[in-house]
């Protein structure tokens, strides 16, 4: 077995498929011409950038390096939470949330799993840690942005009947416990999805890419049964802080709800 | 006694009134009035300024659920959260034994309204079970919001009948109403909204 890499003429080769989506914008008049060119731009650009910032710090082996891109992705998924949602929450304090709350699983799960499981030679190799970081954010930040949209969709939906449990004297996690209950349950419907299917309609990118570099499947297999343990567990976490957070911010002290706080369609 | 000192609500004037227990105050006024912000800010279910006080206790000296156990908000349309009306009444804390049975009677509802699930029930059986619902705890002042809009004339009838007996033992009543004979009949003070709110507005007793 060998890794084949690819050269600029390859790639310009596989840029060819592009005239597709171009000839089919331009045939069905979707006026999607100038958001091919930017996303296109954007990819080829953000992924050059990602591999060669990643080439260095793997070079460095230094924590600081590796902790500071971590935290560059934190940030980065923070406000992707914010900007993937229909109607997210006003202020800072549901960004401060999401981010610290992403934070805190990123750095839990990524320790465990890279730190106590994997335990490479020096524990903080940013080869091990930041890929898998990455993975654990984004699908933790997949099943918060599920949670939170589901929560203000059914709370704004559903004020009738919260604000009749507040009414009869309900605590404010009480009146909510029926909207916490739907999106909780959507936030984690898509990891135990993908658990149940991985394998059978496609193979997962990671274990794509390492049998592409050569790494026996079975072994592969393995690394890939690890990394969905871990994104499950931060999921979970994800989903549940989320849905906790959101039922603090949409309600205040005085267990009022408080729809308000949720910004206009726009 | 409810006292009501200052209260501010978005552009309605500032409201000052009381009610004592055993009294029934209406407030009567054209729709858009403020009717129901008025309801919901006393129950504090919206922010708003000004002091309001249970028997000497202002709202804030005590946690919402407190307060709301208190001053019982009844909306003019009902939510429910359950399949049928019984899981609603299963929030309700130590119900005394037989009180729901007794208020279902009153209201000349039968007991097996409570398994049926809630979108087979009528919308004026709806809005009895919720007032059944909301006197289950024993609040101090109830807060009505159009309790008879969607009931026939037997049925506003036994309402009526039951909020008097409600006054009787002591509690105070707010009721929001489009009903001057309704009024007529349970008021005894009144306060009347403007259309446009002005300065300065407070319940005057009826004469």
């Amino acid at each position: 077995m060998s890794y084949v890499p690819l050269t600029t003429t390859d790639l310009m080769l596989a840029a060819t498929l592009l005239i597709i989506n171009a000839a089919i914008s331009w045939f069905f008049r979707l006026q999607l011409e100038k958001s091919i060119a930017i996303a296109v731009v954007r990819m080829v650009v953000q992924l050059a950038l990602i591999g060669v910032v990643l080439k260095f710090i793997f070079a460095q082996t230094s924590p600081t390096w590796t902790a500071m891109l971590g935290l560059v992705m934190i940030v980065g998924a923070g406000i992707e939470v914010m900007t993937r949602q229909t109607r997210p929450l006003r202020g800072w304090q549901a960004f401060g949330l999401q981010t610290a709350t992403l934070f805190f699983i990123g750095i839990t799960v990524t320790g465990l799993g890279v730190g106590i499981i994997i335990g490479p030679d020096p524990w903080y190799a940013a080869r091990y840690v930041l890929p898998i970081l990455g993975m654990v954010l984004g699908n933790t930040l997949t099943g918060m942005c599920l949670v939170l949209d589901t929560m203000t969709e059914t709370a704004s939906r559903e004020r009738g009947a919260i604000e009749a449990r507040l009414a009869l004297g309900a605590h404010r996690f009480k009146a909510m416990s029926n909207v916490l209950h739907v999106a909780m349950r959507t936030g984690m419907i898509p990891i135990l999805n993908a658990m149940a299917t991985t394998g059978i309609v496609a193979l997962p990118g990671m274990m794509t890419g390492q049998i592409l570099a050569g790494v026996d499947p079975v072994e592969a297999a393995k690394y890939q049964v690890l990394i969905m343990f871990l994104i499950a567990g931060a999921t979970a976490l994800g989903v549940v802080c989320a849905g906790v957070g959101a039922i603090v911010l949409l309600t205040d002290d005085r267990h009022r709800l408080r729809l308000d706080r949720i910004r206009k369609k726009s | 006694m409810l006292r009501v000192e200052h209260l501010r609500i978005g552009d309605l004037s500032p409201l000052t009134f009381k009610v004592a227990d055993g009294e029934c105050l209406a407030i009567e006024g054209p729709s858009g009035s403020g009717k129901t912000r008025i309801l919901r800010a006393i129950a504090d279910l919206d922010p708003s300024q000004g002091l309001i006080f249970l028997d000497g206790a202002e709202r804030n000296e005590m946690p919402a659920s407190d307060w709301r156990h208190h001053v019982r908000y009844c909306a003019a349309e009902p939510s429910w959260w359950t399949e049928t009306a019984q899981g609603a009444f299963a929030d309700t804390e130590k119900p005394e034994a037989g009180r729901l049975q007794r208020l279902l009677a009153a209201l000349g509802l039968a007991g097996s309204l409570l398994n049926r699930p809630l979108s087979m029930v009528s919308t004026g059986e709806r809005q009895r079970l919720a007032l059944a619902r909301a006197l289950m705890d024993d609040p101090k002042i109830l807060l009505l919001d159009e309790p008879t809009a969607a009931l026939d004339p037997q049925a506003t009838a036994l309402v009526e009948e039951l909020i008097k007996y409600q006054l009787l033992s002591g509690r105070g009543v707010i009721l929001a109403s489009h009903n001057r004979a309704q009024i007529e009949r349970l008021a005894h003070v009144r306060l009347l909204l403007p259309k446009r709110p002005r300065a300065g507005t407070t319940a005057e007793h009826a004469a």
